[in-house]
């Protein structure tokens, strides 16, 4: 396994982390003004550039060499080394890296390729600095994508992935009912989708769910979120539906006494299903079971309030 | 208007969700039936109701009422009280008839309108 570092010094380029505002001299330029140049920008060492092209390098060493032989009228071009030592802007880190531990040397000159201009010149302060730059940006974003974690359908949706959730309901207990819509809602809220779409489809499920619970002995609730749609499955293995357009009907309802008595079976459940839904298919006969399959659809497709 | 202010001219025992009594009612609902409240009911209404099994808990968080009044001096099943105080659902208790609070509420501005 390699560590991020060792990663980033594979992918990153020389010209992404070295100093691009370089200090350069010309080849005429006296060695007397180095000790200025030196100090006043604080470095040891600057290329030494003709029409933009590296012929050189001088560095302290060579100004002191010219000060301990006493040669007065001396010029950078006839001090400097020729036999100069860069890097292409465009190769990665890792060469940089291992030509620092080869040579010694504090810092290289950068050259393009093409052009062959001098563009930049690099030290092992740069790598680091540059490296530890690169390493803070990808915290960040990577925090920045935590963040967005339940926004994940966002990303989710757009490869057209489906996300799926699935509940049993246990029939006749009335102390668990609300329990798998609560939950279905607040997987919903979750993921961050827009509160209207989940109250409509906490609605519905609550209704199915006391379906589930009045009238079989329990059931399933599957919910399916994908692009653009949310699809709810009911299924129970019950009685059945004898009449599927009056059980639609508001006020319409089989329940027995003592569920009336508990504030259920109003008559209102399947009627409101299809009232916060946008499609609502109903597949029921006596003894056989219902399945209910109701969609929603998220933003301007939605018809239903 | 806010719950704590109906509290208070109500003269409502607070059994639940005393913490949450600085929720702004929009309004309130009536009504024994379940699914009747889902299908009427509007967010931030209070309910008044007799029912007291755990269910209206799940239907006043379903709908994101501000709060269950119960009427008739009926107090909250003990898994109503545990349900209500986890879902953070003030539910308040007044020995008057569900005509009188009705009444006072509406007196005091609360209607049934959901704009």
């Amino acid at each position: 396994m390699i560590t991020k570092t060792q990663e980033l010094v594979y992918e990153m380029k020389v010209d992404q982390v070295m100093t691009r505002d370089v200090v350069t001299v010309r080849p005429e330029t006296p060695m007397s003004r180095l000790r200025e140049v030196f100090r006043e920008k604080r470095i040891s060492g600057a290329p030494v550039v003709e029409d933009e092209r590296l012929v050189g390098i001088i560095s302290v060493e060579d100004f002191i060499e010219w000060l301990h032989a006493r040669e007065e009228n001396s010029v950078v071009g006839s001090k400097m080394t020729t036999d100069v030592d860069f890097l292409f802007g465009d190769e990665p880190l890792v060469h940089a890296v291992s030509r620092f531990a080869d040579s010694g040397f504090g810092r290289f000159a950068v050259v393009d390729r093409t052009s062959g201009k001098l563009v930049g010149v690099i030290t092992k302060g740069d790598i680091v600095a540059g490296l530890l730059k690169k390493l803070e940006i990808d915290y960040h974003e990577e925090e920045v994508h935590r963040d967005r974690a339940s926004r994940i359908l966002d990303d989710i949706l757009a490869v057209g992935t489906t996300l799926c959730f699935q509940y049993e309901v246990e029939g006749r207990n009335f102390d668990r009912g609300g329990e798998s819509s609560s939950r279905i809602k607040r997987a919903l809220k979750g993921l961050g989708l827009d509160p209207d779409m989940v109250r409509r489809v906490a609605i519905a499920a609550y209704e199915a769910e006391m379906n589930l619970i009045v009238f079989t002995d329990g059931g399933s609730i599957a919910v399916r979120v994908e692009r653009g749609r949310i699809t709810v499955e009911v299924t129970d293995s019950g009685p059945g539906i004898a009449d599927i357009e009056k059980a639609l009907q508001p006020g319409f309802s089989t329940a027995p006494q003592w569920v009336r008595d508990l504030g259920f079976g109003a008559g209102m459940g399947l009627y409101n299903i299809r009232n916060c839904s946008d499609d609502l298919i109903i597949e029921s006969a006596p003894g056989e079971g219902t399945q209910l399959t109701i969609t929603f659809l998220m933003g301007d497709e939605s018809e239903a309030g | 208007m806010k719950l704590a202010e109906i509290v208070e001219e109500l003269d409502l025992k607070v059994r639940t969700g005393d913490g949450a009594l600085e929720r702004e009612v929009t309004g309130g609902y009536a009504s024994d039936l379940m699914s009747d409240v889902i299908a009427h009911a509007a967010t931030g209404h209070v309910w008044v109701t007799l029912q007291i099994h755990q269910n209206v808990v799940a239907v006043a968080s379903l709908k994101e009422l501000a709060g269950i009044v119960l009427v008739n001096g009926r107090e909250p099943e003990e898994a109503t009280v545990e349900r209500a105080e986890s879902e953070n659902i003030p539910i308040m208790v007044s020995p008057l008839t569900a005509f009188d609070v009705i009444g006072r509420l509406y007196g005091l501005g609360v209607t049934g309108s959901t704009d």
